[in-house]
């Protein structure tokens, strides 16, 4: 071994011997070209704020979902051959199921810490639903899905639907009561749908529901097709953050032009590395002393029995929803059957997800700007957008009513026609109510920094004045706090000028430029941003000659 | 809001201060004033505080080395099946309690340690970074659009014009084959949505005792749950036969029967009904004996078993089947043929 290090060809200048760690380097590089890669990236400066981690959150969870999941495979059988039960769980024994729900069952009480892995498993998926829920909202209201990070907006969009399916085929797996309930639901949906409908489903299930072809059907579709189009989109989207640099709030001595934090190597090695660890230990503490889809007190599933409560994931709340409150309109002409109560309710569920992927490019259409943009907006400083995010956000959460109305009738004794009326008004007049409040609060908030701004913070000390009078100090604001408070940009509404020029002409405006300048300037009209503080107004104030 | 209402005389004297930092800032008050200065940390200045510090995280990795030989221990020790009482989780699997503990601080404390390392014994000096644009400058698109240029007439593809439209016409066609291979993922839908297992003289058979239903076992106010003679629960396809098959049974005085069509198709007052909802086919599990309605648990949409099962609330679009039934020669209760229409979900194809 020593030989070979000392071949002549390795003798380095001053007859010093590389340290082992860097002749490992060195031998990497040469086969792979770290050092090129580390040079742009070792020390690559990742700005702060708490908001950043959620998305940390999210890849931490899939990276458990992954490891718990590989482990739980070895012992799942992904069968529906019908076993008697003969295992350690007492009230199950002597029962029919299928060995998928067997299997299960061993995977909870025979196989050590199998229960726990089970858990970590349910557990991380909820919260990797619920992260990327928040994560993508987070990247909503402050506009960081702009130029250049369109695509990587899509990215996230598309592991988020993936999740949800990656979620709901792997709860399906266990073939216990609640969860078959789930798979026929979703097999009524797929009958609805208008000429393939039928097709898909006898695809799909092998033959007429349930067969016994799903649940292995399912097992690759939920281990290896889905997760391996999110383990690539998942690497595309960090390469993507990699690429394009983090985005951050304006503040002194930030730009457009520059990242301002801390490097890779080694603050965020340590704190994103130690996140991982916080993450993994909250979940497995989570598991040890939440219980989550106990499939033992559910029972093996069959096709005439259900039991009350039937809840989906929370992520599958949303659709549930829909197809809950919808009226059971049916249109029967011609011999065949439009069956638009279990319909619109599939097809609301792919426009409404479908307008969150389609945003930044309806903005950047209507906006027209072309440029990056890596400085993020604050929320009120965007009105019309959050007010329409927030919008989007309460219809979410009231199909989520929808989805658990028998939940909400039982738990707080209300009438479960009521609950399905109000969420069938709430779904059309919530989402009015939510904008038109949430643009009033981002108005206000953005008088009270322009207020700030000219004005200067509200220190709480009273004065008296010599003639006695009482007057409140304030306390005019650092340079910092002027610069964060007046940095941001606003866009004037597009104006589509006079259409007749001044020969008396008739210019053409096209329909669709006539929609692009009324939505702009519904996003940046007089009533929906207030001007932010000039450097007029602000000397004029300050230079104490200015009675207004 | 409340500095309006004061007036500019009586506006106390800081600012003047603000005045001065107009001055400095010339023009721009707003003018960004660049990256503020480092404020060290009481571990940057005292090394007392930064010892404090390292003891702190050392402490947080040695306790989860412990952490992880409890989680071993705890393997070894407790049986799989061993369930203690602890407050306030209740009755909890100990071997499951025990090692989501131990492994969760074991993982935890690496996290806390390596946070606390991470905060307050590295830098933390912010460091500004330039960004380039992600397009491309002028030169190089030029450079790569020639390039492509030079592939493209190179490769001959737009001048081999039969080349190129064989290729295209052999690309489009070969994942047909993929295609195709889909097809025998499972059979055509045919007719078999629209039929059961449900035939004229089946018996029904009750599926708590698993004997013949007679009239006199069904009395008014009970919900029975009846599957057709022959279907046994070993039966490979039972799953896929009782999905359609499952039948609830009630008994309503004759009187009390609204529908004319139902009253007929009933055994003095007993009703068949199909158990499977119109919506999207759970099985319907909760009868209200006054009314005489029956609730679909995953949906809610309720129906009027007195009135040929009509929808009285809820997404579903269409009354439950009814399946006609009579007496045989032994008095048992059997079905008068196959339900008259599709059970369970709409489709296309139902009419």
């Amino acid at each position: 071994m020593s030989t070979a290090t000392n071949t002549p060809g390795a003798a380095a200048p001053g007859n010093r011997k590389a340290p082992a760690g860097e002749r490992v380097a060195d031998w990497a590089d040469g086969r792979l070209g770290i050092y090129s890669l580390a040079k742009s990236n070792m020390r690559k400066i990742f700005p702060d704020h708490w908001s950043f981690m959620l998305g940390e959150i999210c890849l931490y969870s899939f990276i458990i979902i992954i490891l718990t999941g590989v482990y739980l495979t070895l012992f799942f059988h992904p069968s529906m051959n019908e076993v008697v039960y003969h295992g350690p769980y007492e009230p199950m024994q002597g029962i029919r199921m299928s060995e998928a729900y067997a299997s299960t069952l061993d995977i909870s009480f025979d196989v050590r810490g199998g229960l726990l892995v089970r858990q970590i498993h349910h557990w991380a998926a909820v919260i990797f639903l619920a992260g990327m829920f928040v994560h993508m909202f987070r990247v909503f209201f402050t506009g960081a899905y702009r130029k250049p990070r369109e695509i990587n907006w899509l990215f996230g969009f598309l592991l988020f639907v993936l999740g949800m399916f990656t979620g709901f085929t792997g709860y399906s797996l266990p073939d216990d009561l609640l969860s078959g309930t789930g798979v026929r639901f979703t097999q009524g949906a797929i009958l609805s749908m208008p000429v393939v409908g039928t097709y898909i489903s006898m695809f799909l299930f092998g033959g007429e529901f349930p067969g016994g072809d799903i649940i292995a059907r399912f097992y690759s579709i939920h281990i290896l097709l889905l997760p391996g189009i999110m383990l690539g989109l998942v690497v595309g989207h960090l390469i993507l953050v990699f690429y394009h640099k983090h985005t951050q709030f304006a503040g002194p001595g930030k730009t457009n032009n520059n990242v301002v934090g801390m490097p890779l190597l080694p603050v965020y090695m340590a704190k994103a590395g130690g996140f991982f660890f916080l993450v993994f230990g909250f979940i497995a503490i989570i598991a040890a002393i939440a219980s989550i889809n106990p499939i033992w007190a559910l029972g093996p599933y069959r096709p005439d029995q259900v039991s009350t409560g039937a809840q989906p994931d929370w992520y599958m709340g949303f659709a549930e929803g829909f197809v809950r409150v919808m009226p059971g309109w049916e249109i029967n002409l011609w011999g065949h059957t439009l069956v638009l109560g279990v319909l619109i309710p599939l097809v609301l569920f792919g426009v409404i997800l479908g307008l969150l992927a389609l945003w930044p490019f309806i903005e950047s259409w209507i906006t027209g700007d072309k440029r990056e943009h890596h400085i993020l907006d604050k929320p009120r400083n965007a009105p019309t957008r959050t007010a329409l995010g927030v919008a989007w956000v309460t219809i979410y959460f009231v199909m989520l009513i929808g989805g658990g109305n028998d939940i909400w009738a039982t738990h707080f004794s209300l009438s479960l026609n009521s609950i399905s009326w109000f969420v069938r008004v709430a779904f059309f007049v919530g989402p009015v109510v939510a904008f038109v409040v949430t643009r009033r609060i981002c108005l206000g908030l953005q008088r009270r920094d322009k207020e700030k701004v000219l004005h200067g913070r509200e220190s709480g000390l009273i004065k008296r004045l010599p003639h006695g009078e009482f007057v409140e100090v304030h306390e005019p604001l650092s340079p910092e706090m002027l610069h964060t408070l007046t940095a941001h940009e606003q866009y004037k509404p597009l104006e589509i000028g006079p259409t007749v020029d001044e020969n008396g002409v008739e210019r053409k405006v096209s329909r669709i430029t006539k929609v692009r300048a009324r939505l702009s300037k519904g996003l940046y009209g007089e009533s929906s941003q207030i001007p932010k503080p000039t450097a007029e107004e602000y000397k004029e104030i300050t230079s104490g000659h200015g009675h207004h | 809001m409340s500095s309006q209402e004061i007036p500019e005389e009586n506006l106390p004297e800081e600012q003047g201060a603000a005045h001065d930092a107009v001055d400095k800032a010339h023009a721009d008050p707003f003018a960004d004033p660049g990256l503020p200065a480092h404020k060290p940390r009481i571990q940057d200045l005292d090394e007392r505080a930064a010892k404090r510090s390292e003891r702190t995280v050392a402490t947080m990795f040695l306790l989860s080395m412990l952490a992880t030989v409890g989680f071993i221990a705890s393997y070894v020790i407790f049986p799989v099946d061993k369930i203690v009482f602890i407050f306030p989780f209740g009755h909890v699997s100990a071997l499951n309690f025990s090692l989501g503990l131990t492994l969760g601080l074991a993982l935890f404390l690496i996290g806390a340690g390596a946070v606390h390392w991470a905060r307050t014994l590295m830098s933390d000096v912010e460091v500004a970074d330039e960004r380039h644009p992600i397009e491309a400058t002028p030169e190089v698109k030029a450079k790569v659009l020639a390039d492509f240029a030079d592939g493209a007439r190179e490769s001959a593809l737009g001048r081999r014009k039969l080349i190129r439209n064989t290729m295209f016409g052999a690309l489009a066609l070969v994942p047909l084959s993929g295609v195709v291979l889909l097809r025998d993922l499972g059979p055509l839908p045919e007719k078999k949505l629209r039929k059961t297992l449900w035939a004229k003289g089946k018996q029904l058979v009750n599926m708590n005792t698993m004997e013949p239903l007679r009239p006199e076992d069904v009395v008014v106010g009970s919900l029975t749950f009846a599957m057709p003679e022959g279907l046994e629960e070993h039966d490979e396809d039972f799953q896929t036969q009782i999905a359609k098959a499952a039948l609830m049974i009630i008994r309503i005085e004759p009187d009390d029967i609204k529908d004319k069509r139902e009253r007929e198709w009933a055994h003095e007052g007993i009703v068949a009904f199909s158990k499977i909802c119109t919506h999207v086919g759970c099985p319907i599990s909760l009868y209200e004996q006054q009314t005489h309605h029956v609730l679909c648990p995953c949906h809610q949409s309720t129906f009027d078993l007195s009135d040929g099962a009509r929808v009285i609330f809820g997404p579903a679009g269409h009354s439950l089947p009814q399946l006609r039934i009579g007496v045989n020669s032994e008095g048992n209760l059997e079905a008068l043929g196959d339900f008259e229409e599709p059970v369970g979900p709409a489709f296309w194809e139902r009419g």
